[in-house]
């Protein structure tokens, strides 16, 4: 059977994309920053997924607004990288693992979520640096890699709530595949931003910590947060934030947390990274 | 019927992007969206004006793309993230445009966010289960 062997939270970055493609990591401004993915590289060592499954949001790289799904998944084989009208070199292919794609498509449909499936689909910032942050990067990749985008880019976006029991239905769907695989699931986006508007430059670094607390230990506190809530308080890009929750809600109600690292501001952002083991008794 | 107001609306100095945005914008963030391809950058630079023709950008959407007007087309409904496509590339970071929404320079909104940080690892250190370096 598929075992969920644990959770990582990772903010998405686009700057954190460059700093690794540039050697950065430990100049003075991005040290303490990657220097707290220590731990969780570690733990990924010792876990060895066979696969992780990235829930990102797309920032109009593969969606555009004709077509907006709130959950979509990547059904196919394989994932490109572009370089998303910035110039920037794109990184290696991803493999995915289109069995288990589509037995989770089926279990997710199965489950009422009516998940939109995709055998194409370009990945962009929002996947990409959360792995090269803690796999550094490689021309072939030592795991396979599912997207699941959710819609954090138009309104209505769905809650943090909903997002939670995606998370539900996907750890019981992946507990009913069959081949003994190993799932890491990667939560990524947020913490606290905002870009747009007079009140661009939103980062709370009180709020962020507290929804990092409550989403190890105690996730309905932040389930129970309106879109309103959390864009008035951590700014309209901060309600990214939400898809940690798809994380947490796959995992154990229990799980042990194994670290904890927060950082602020990297670019316009308070960024967080947050391991939970779910095997850990 | 017209729009009908959200509770984001009271946000302060927020445009949430939703359909009352996303609708009138659509062309923009199309032209801005494209912007993702080679080929199509190289066509939009050559004639910016004819790419505006070919894509359906008209009016004052148009002459906020043909001037750079990042901030006239934020307000407009350009997609923060679309929009990045064009300026990004053009020497406007996101970080340029957030200090030109509030009229200060981009060093001064960069110190601001180091300033919402203030005291962070001290605030860490105080909860004990955080890795600190």
């Amino acid at each position: 059977m598929a075992k969920i062997i644990g959770g990582i939270t990772s903010s998405h970055i686009p700057a954190v994309g460059n700093a690794i493609s540039n050697n950065l990591q430990q100049e003075p401004y991005w040290k303490r920053f990657f220097d707290g993915y220590g731990p969780a590289k570690e733990w990924l060592k010792n876990a060895r997924p066979d696969v992780v499954i990235v829930v990102y949001n797309d920032h109009g790289l593969n969606f555009f607004l004709d077509t907006v799904p709130t959950f979509a998944l990547g059904c196919a084989d394989e994932y490109f990288n572009a370089d998303e009208g910035w110039g920037l070199k794109p990184v290696a292919p991803f493999k995915g693992n289109a069995p288990l794609s589509w037995h989770l498509a089926e279990s997710l449909v199965e489950q009422e979520f009516d998940i939109t499936m995709c055998q194409e689909m370009k990945v962009d910032h929002g996947f990409v640096n959360p792995i090269r942050a803690l796999y550094g990067d490689h021309e072939i990749w030592p795991v396979e890699a599912i997207p699941l985008a959710v819609n954090t880019v138009q309104h209505p976006v769905p809650t943090a709530r909903r997002c939670y029991k995606l998370g539900k239905a996907l750890g019981k769907a992946l507990e009913s595949y069959p081949e003994d695989t190993r799932v890491v699931i990667l939560g990524t986006g947020g913490m606290s931003h905002q870009l747009q508007g007079e009140r661009a430059g939103i980062i709370d670094t009180d709020f962020d910590l507290e929804c990092m607390d409550k989403i190890a230990t105690d996730p309905e506190w932040f389930a129970n947060l309106s879109n309103t809530d959390i864009m008035r308080i951590a700014g309209t890009e901060g309600i990214e934030t939400i898809m940690w929750m798809v994380m947490r809600g796959a995992l154990k109600d229990d799980a042990k947390v194994i670290h904890k690292h927060y950082h602020a501001p990297i670019s316009n952002t308070g960024a967080g990274v947050l391991v939970l083991d779910n095997e850990a008794e | 019927m017209g729009w009908q107001e959200r509770d984001y609306d009271s946000i302060p100095g927020t445009y949430v992007f939703d359909g009352k945005r996303a609708n009138p914008a659509y062309a923009l963030n199309k032209l801005l969206y494209t912007l993702n391809e080679e080929h199509c950058r190289l066509e939009f630079a050559a004639d910016p004006e004819a790419y505006c023709d070919k894509l359906g950008v008209k009016g004052e959407f148009k002459k906020a793309v043909l001037e750079e007007d990042f901030l006239g087309m934020l307000r407009m409904g350009a997609n923060i993230y679309f929009m990045a496509k064009m300026a990004i590339p053009r020497g406007t970071s996101v970080q340029d445009a957030g200090a030109a929404f509030q009229g200060i320079t981009t060093e001064e909104f960069i110190a601001n966010l180091q300033k919402r940080a203030e005291g962070l690892t001290d605030k860490i250190k105080s909860r004990g289960d955080y890795w600190n370096g």
